[in-house]
């Protein structure tokens, strides 16, 4: 039974976020030392989460729920079985150890605190991925994930780079959370289900859907964009600008194998079908060729390890793609492997970066006497890496070899991996052999051991990876066939063994693999020039494609701002008025309900007087010969207005209208006497017939909706109720200001509300002046 | 236009206005007026002040900016939906105090509050659009 109960995994879901609020302040007194206490946090969270696996490993699944908004079927429910609670493990328990690690690594950074509080919002952000029952709930954790992702690259926000690896990630997998989103809610519709634990429980219901193949393609669009499978691989790599910790932890073992975990998690409804085992093999199997290839290519040992890990994605992918039993057994313990020896690899070149200045491969050598501990790791991990024995690495990679060489197109799967397999054992080499064998080479910085801060997590994962091959039996029956189990959907337990128990073809694709991987790792040097050279010719690749699109898009925005925004008043008026006029007429003509014309004739003397007014108004601004006494006449007609309101019973009405109008000439007159405008009118007269026209439509309109308004049976509900009701329940007799302050007073608030927002934007509007005389009057606005 | 008659006038019509406005608003609840129109009125006293004295002698008569004042307004107007809340009634329920002062009653209630809000939201914000578009650059 879990340590606290199930409902305690929403404090270990809410402890990171309590930590990334912490780190600043903890940063500022206790400097590094701070890393040794926020540890504890996600440390006690995988104490949470490690509590889980006895009941797991006897096939119990575990659920908690909270209402969010039930409205929407939205909960923050959690799920835990086999696959989240293996993923939480190593989400918490590498997080603990990254903690350290960026402690230590970015010593006397004067942003250690902000670092900090960024990864802790991604630990909780990844936890809530992983453990989301229901989808909305993971979706929105899925883009958290995307969005702490970018504050991590663009932390070194200074440098060009970062700030467009920053971006490339974000556009990437952010895009790619949107696919998902429809993919999830379109899945949520038509298994009947918004919860994970029922949905995967639905049965054949999705693959039978007649939207199975958008479900497919758009859950599959989000789990391949975030786990950078070809062709969406070339942000990872990019990622790299981010400091080691990062890379450590995101792109090793948690946020990339985000995309691995969704498909994983969907296989028991998605999985099984022609289209998963034609698209998930290819596309993670050429993932994972890619990827080893261009890892050959690189000298920066970050980047080499960037790249096995695009391939290791790959390969997961494919194999999960498989849907054989085996092979996703296979994925799982490589997946176990790979964070453990990944993550390890990544604080190992971190640790010589920092100690000795460089990560270029070619600058570097001679290390391990000087770095035993470090040197340690990271021959440990390369084994893993490698696939050799005794490690937790060899163990994954027999069981997926037994897994591909019997699924359909086995070959095919099986020569992918075969040779995938062999460049990643070159590459592993490569990263331990390189730096700390062979002959020492001069570095930067007089390289030394790092602290134990640096140290401890990368000597961890590789002691881990050991151990984990030493006692394969039983952390594949607590661990790792229960993820496989909920992968499938099935139980499955097969036992695992170190060393193979028969002589199996896997053990001769391993052997083989070994031998490629010796001969690739000999003519290491050779081969770069050749890829080096291959990558010259073809000149192009998905991340300067990434950089054209990015071009287009801002290209055609730019084009069409400046079609649209011509930035002359004119313009914008006569685009303003011709749509007024489009919205007056268009429902007149198309229903046919013209207001009758009635009643016309028949005004009182007075009335014939105001109207009189208003026609000598108009008279007077056309003919007005400048602007401003134009505008000054424009008010006549507010103030004939005015006078209607006035006789018609409206005394509040007519009040407000003849301040308003008197305050528009005042300011109106203002704009004019700053803006710098000829005084005269200086249309041409095509432009001013247009105008005409257009105010004539307008006005005709505004008059015809009126009377058609007029014409309608008047309803009297309103206007009673407000007569009956605004003395006794508003105590007050003048019903439009009751209206106002009382009965509808909401809307007043958002009247007022407008008018402050746009005080302020005309005050604003007003303070942008040129340069040239800006000075000498912001002073005085103060 | 800027005359001395205009100048020496000004001063007192402003403040006539100014009293006048408080008025309007004051009475608004039961005669025609309000917050609104009492805004629109104070408004104009200072604008006739500005074209005759300035728009700095307007900035000084005002004491604080235009828009603290629009900003205090709506703030007054928001937490004068607030104490129904206390009472566990619906925001914005119209709360009412007969005060006894100098032998006769004076209702006080929210909603004069509220209009008093608008009142200030109105001639903060106004006012400062046509003092920051009077006083110009040269």
């Amino acid at each position: 039974m879990p340590l606290f109960g199930v409902e305690a995994t929403f404090w270990a879901l809410l402890g990171p976020f309590v930590a990334a609020a912490l780190s600043p302040f903890l940063a500022k007194t206790l400097k590094h030392n701070a890393a040794w206490l926020l540890a504890v946090i996600p440390a006690l969270a995988f104490l949470q989460f490690l509590s889980f696996v006895p009941g797991i490993a006897e096939g119990q699944t575990f659920k908690a729920s909270l209402e969010w908004v039930p409205t929407f079927n939205v909960n923050f429910s959690i799920y835990l079985d086999g696959l989240s609670v293996l993923f939480a493990l190593l989400i918490s328990g590498i997080g603990t150890l990254i903690t350290l690690y960026a402690g230590g690594y970015l010593k006397g950074h004067e942003n250690l605190g902000q670092f900090l509080s960024y990864l802790f919002l991604f630990m909780g952000a990844m936890l809530g991925v992983v453990v989301a029952d229901n989808v909305i709930t993971l979706f929105v954790y899925w883009e958290l994930t995307s969005i702490t992702s970018f504050l991590l690259i663009g932390f070194d926000h200074l440098r060009r780079a970062s700030r467009r690896s920053a971006v490339q990630a974000l556009v990437v997998t952010g895009g790619g959370g949107l696919a998902l989103m429809a993919g999830l809610i379109l899945a949520g519709y038509q298994g009947g289900s918004f919860e994970l634990s029922e949905l995967l429980n639905s049965g054949d219901v999705l693959r039978e859907s007649p939207y199975y193949t958008a479900i497919f393609i758009l859950v599959v669009l989000g789990a391949f964009t975030k786990s950078a499978q070809f062709p969406f691989h070339f942000w990872l790599p990019n990622a790299m600008e981010a400091p080691t910790p990062v890379s450590a932890y995101l792109h090793s073992a948690t946020m990339v194998k985000a995309g691995v975990y969704l498909l994983m998690r969907m296989h028991p409804v998605l999985g099984d079908t022609e289209l998963w085992m034609t698209v998930l093999p290819i596309f993670g199997g050429i993932t994972l060729l890619v990827g080893t290839i261009l890892g050959i290519r690189q000298t920066d040992l970050k980047l080499v390890l960037a790249y096995t890990t695009v391939a290791s994605l790959g390969l997961l992918v494919m194999l999960t793609g498989t849907s054989d039993p085996v092979a996703i057994q296979g994925a799982v313990i490589y997946l176990f492997a790979h964070s453990l020896f990944k993550g390890s690899l990544f604080m190992v070149v971190g640790t010589v970066d920092h100690e000795s200045g460089t990560r270029d491969l070619n600058r570097v050598g001679g290390l391990f006497s000087l770095m035993p501990i470090t040197g340690t790791a990271a021959v440990l991990s390369a084994l893993s890496m490698a696939g050799l024995p005794p490690l937790v690495g060899f163990v994954a990679k027999e069981v997926l070899y037994d897994g591909t060489w019997h699924t359909v197109n086995g070959e095919l799967w099986t020569g992918f991996a075969v040779l995938g397999n062999a460049m990643m054992f070159a590459l592993a080499a490569t990263v331990a052999i390189k730096p700390f064998f062979g002959a020492k080479v001069k570095t930067p910085k007089v390289a030394h051991e790092g602290t134990v801060l640096l140290i401890a997590g990368s000597i961890t994962l590789a002691v881990l990876g050991l151990a984990a091959g030493a006692f394969i039996a039983s952390v594949g029956h607590q661990l790792l066939s229960p993820m496989t189990s909920a992968i499938l959907g099935v139980p499955f337990d097969e036992e695992l063994h170190l060393f193979p128990t028969y002589l199996s073809p896997a053990l001769y694709l391993s052997l083989a693999t070994i031998a490629l991987g010796i001969i690739i790792f000999m003519y290491m040097d050779k081969l770069r020039v050749i890829v080096a050279d291959a990558l010259r010719a073809i000149g192009w690749g998905p991340d300067k494609g990434f950089d054209q699109v990015l071009e287009i898009i801002i290209r055609f925005a730019t084009t069409l701002t400046q079609t649209v925004q011509t930035g002359s008043m004119v313009t914008y008026m006569r685009a303003t008025f011709t749509v007024i006029a489009f919205i007056l007429f268009v429902p007149m003509i198309l229903t046919g309900n013209w207001p009758k014309l009635q009643g016309i004739g028949s005004f009182y003397a007075y009335e014939w007087f105001i109207a009189a007014i208003a026609v000598i108004g108009v008279y007077a601004v056309l003919t007005a010969r400048y602007r401003v006494t134009a505008i000054v006449l424009l008010g006549i007609q507010g103030f004939a207005v005015a006078l209607i309101y006035l006789l018609f019973g409206a005394p509040d009405l007519a009040f407000t209208q003849f301040m308003v109008e008197t305050l528009s000439v005042v300011i109106l007159a203002l704009v004019m006497t700053r803006l710098n405008l000829k005084p005269t009118d200086a249309r041409s007269s095509r432009g001013k017939a247009f105008d005409i026209s257009l105010s004539v439509l307008c006005g005709a309109g505004i008059s015809m909706l009126l009377m058609s308004i007029v014409q309608l049976p008047f309803d009297p509900t309103l206007s009673e109720f407000f007569t009956q009701y605004s003395r006794t329940i508003a105590h007050g007799r003048n019903i439009v200001n009751v209206i106002l302050v009382d009965f509808r007073g909401f809307d007043t608030i958002g009247e007022i509300s407008v008018v402050m927002v746009t005080g302020l934007a005309v005050l604003a509007l007003i303070r942008v002046r040129p340069k040239s005389n800006g000075n000498s009057n912001s002073e005085k606005n103060r | 236009m800027n005359t001395l008659i205009f100048r020496t006038v000004a001063p007192y019509l402003s403040a006539l206005m100014m009293l006048f406005s408080v008025f309007v608003l004051l009475r608004g609840h039961n005669e025609p007026g309000g917050g609104f129109i009492g805004g629109l009125i104070a408004v104009s006293a200072f604008a006739i002040y500005g074209i005759a004295c300035g728009v700095s002698a307007v900035r000084r008569a005002m004491k604080f900016h235009p828009m603290s004042i629009a900003a205090s307004g709506l703030l007054l107007a928001v937490v004068s939906v607030l104490p129904s809340l206390f009472l566990g009634q619906p925001a914005m329920t119209s709360q009412w105090l007969a005060l006894p002062f100098l032998g006769t009653v004076i209702d006080l209630s929210t909603p004069l509050f509220f209009d008093i809000g608008v009142y200030l939201v109105v001639v903060g914000a106004i006012s400062s659009i046509a003092l920051s578009l009077e006083e110009r650059a040269d």
